[in-house]
């Protein structure tokens, strides 16, 4: 037929656009049809508005005098006084030092470990001994530094404390772990130690049980031996998620830990002490120093910030996978 | 595969077992002592300097401590402050993820931004304590909830674990004329049980050991939380509004610490077990998804 050849010659028009709506109304349509899912959105978006957002709008009292009864908004500029103020301050080398020190040592000695205590785990065959030793590991994650600062006051107590009467007995030494301000840095890495060492072994365990079986097969024909299939075929499988954990561990390197380094100072170890979370509080809350002290807190963020992105930045150098 | 072993791989093996347990048995041994001390007298506790067994078992310390107002009040509020904030937080966590989970809905790549933001970088703590001044929030329990009201990592892996339910059960649920929320409540919920039990007790452990947030929120030392209490008695042998009613009877000091460190860290243990079947997986889905 003659109609079907021309259908073939000239196939069929697109029908033509309908008048498109405005964007607006569009976004009405849209809306009315998803109006009980908006709703349900509401109260997440008022708590990201109000207690996330909020306080990131009120950092800018870090570039002003922050009169009370002014508020945010009124209170009146002063730029980058207090930073100046802060790092001319006799406090800011000394807080730097304590809490890189503090950082360098976590990150030299607790993440080491970490790995080392997964690869050990990985070599376990009998598993009932394997999921033993995770489920005690795991625990001390799970209590709160209350409990961790409190376990260590009764375990390092002077007079009375199991490690203080044996020491005492066996050597003679009288040590008071808890004032003694050179006994104040060992005693924050035991405790992260303790506290989460079992917990950071998840995430290389998973990553040992993707590591690619035949490869050990193939190295125990070649004839390398339990240390060199470790160093060769484990280490190399799990690089990756080495590089992305110590990444994070870096993003997270000045944050020592309010809590932990809260409990465990007083008045005797305050000049090994103080980090810079534990000074915004005591310069901030208890004295009232609002502005001073938001600007050490916003100086502290923005170096994390640097060191997980300058981290990233080398992985990706060094032909690893960065985290982003 | 049969890995066959030389004699270095047998003694490293043996090692590597020993050493296993003795790493898990001294990470243990923290927990017996303190047990062990709770039911000792006040004389063992001084005397002896460790022991996993007490000599004489006494209820003293525990019999002090739940006859002291002070307490008990501050486990009663701890008590309801993290059963109310774990229902809180759940409750905001699941409605804001179940629209997010849309993948046709507007606006929605603008708020999963802001909600990644705010993982990397918060006001901090100067800023978030004027608001909650602000809010007329310090001295008030809410202050202890809403703050951390949603976890960012939580509502993005409950929003990844909806998105991954099949379609059809939403679109055969549509066909019959159930509404959004019926969705949400009749089939995806029930559906999550396990997903959000883990994410129950995450959050109940979080707001249970919480102690930043009284020490900077709650001046009244009459609202303190079974955290605040524990730092009070165990940092400074204060023993806190010590309700005791015979000036004769000296407080057990020492077996007092022991008794509160167990009460703040029992719940933990029993709930221990079910956190611990969900945890890993919870974890590797945060961490691959993130």
């Amino acid at each position: 037929m003659t109609t079907s050849a021309l259908d073939v010659k000239a196939p069929e028009q697109a029908p033509p656009p309908a008048p498109a709506p405005g964007r607006r109304r569009r976004f009405a349509v849209h809306f009315a049809h998803y109006k009980w899912l908006y709703l349900l959105l509401l109260p997440g978006v008022i708590y990201f508005a109000v207690f996330r957002y909020a306080p990131m709008y009120g950092v800018s009292i870090a570039f002003k005098d922050y009169v009370p009864f002014l508020g945010v908004n009124a209170s009146p500029w002063v730029g980058f006084q207090h930073f100046q103020d802060f790092f001319s301050n006799p406090d800011f080398g000394r807080l730097l030092g304590n809490t890189l020190i503090l950082a360098f040592l976590n990150l030299g000695i607790a993440f080491p470990l970490t790995i080392v205590l997964a690869l050990l785990l990985n070599e376990v065959r009998l598993s009932i001994l394997k999921r033993t030793v995770q489920t005690l590991v795991y625990i001390p994650h799970f209590l709160s530094w209350t409990i961790v600062a409190s376990l260590s006051f009764l375990l390092f107590a002077l007079d009375f404390g199991p490690l203080f009467l044996f020491l005492n007995s066996a050597l003679g030494t009288n040590i008071d772990f808890l004032s003694d301000p050179n006994w104040f840095r060992p005693l924050i890495v035991l405790q992260e130690i303790w506290k989460n060492t079992g917990w950071g072994t998840i995430i290389f365990l998973a990553a040992l049980a993707t590591v690619d079986q035949d490869q050990y097969e193939a190295a125990i024909i070649d004839g390398a031996g339990r240390f060199r299939r470790v160093w060769h075929i484990t280490l190399p499988g799990i690089r990756s998620t080495i590089i992305v954990m110590l990444i994070l561990a870096i993003g997270q390197m000045l944050n020592t830990g309010f809590e932990q380094i809260y409990l465990m100072t007083n008045a005797l170890n305050r000049s090994v002490a103080d980090v810079f979370d534990t000074y915004v509080y005591f310069v901030g809350i208890t004295q009232g120093a609002y502005s001073y002290s938001t600007a050490v807190g916003l100086f502290k963020s923005l170096v994390g910030i640097v060191l997980i992105f300058g981290t990233n930045w080398l992985a990706k150098r060094f032909n690893q996978s960065g985290l982003f | 595969m049969k890995i066959h072993n030389t004699t270095g791989g047998r003694i490293f093996d043996a090692a590597n077992y020993v050493f296993l347990v003795l790493i898990g048995v001294l990470t243990l041994l923290p927990f017996v002592y303190v047990f062990a001390g709770s039911f000792a007298t006040e004389a063992e506790i001084t005397r002896r300097a460790f022991f996993v067994w007490p000599e004489q078992f006494s209820l003293g310390s525990y019999e002090y401590i739940f006859s002291t107002p002070a307490f008990i009040r501050a486990l009663v509020t701890t008590v309801l402050v993290t059963a109310v904030g774990t229902v809180v937080q759940l409750v905001l966590t699941v409605t804001m993820a179940y629209p997010l989970a849309k993948r046709n809905l507007r606006g929605r790549q603008l708020i999963l931004s802001l909600v990644v933001f705010a993982m990397v970088f918060s006001g901090g703590m100067i800023p978030t304590f004027l608001l909650i001044k602000d809010l007329g929030l310090l001295n008030s329990y809410w202050a202890l909830i809403l703050p951390a009201a949603i976890n960012p990592f939580s509502l993005i892996i409950i929003k990844n674990f909806f998105q991954e339910l099949p379609a059809e059960l939403e679109e055969s649920a549509k066909m019959d004329g159930a509404t959004e929320i019926g969705i949400l409540w009749r089939i995806l919920l029930p559906l999550s049980k396990p997903v959000l039990a883990t994410f129950a007790l995450f959050y109940a452990v979080g707001i249970w050991n919480d102690f930043m947030s009284p020490l900077l929120y709650l001046s009244d030392n009459s609202k303190w939380t079974l955290q605040m209490y524990l730092r009070q008695v165990t940092a400074s042998s204060d023993l806190l509004g010590t309700g005791n009613v015979d000036p004769n009877y000296i407080p057990p000091e020492q077996g007092i610490k022991f008794a509160v460190i167990v009460v703040a860290t029992l719940p933990i243990l029993i709930f221990y077990p079910f956190l611990q079947k969900h945890f890993a997986k919870g974890l590797l889905i945060g961490s691959v998804k993130g």
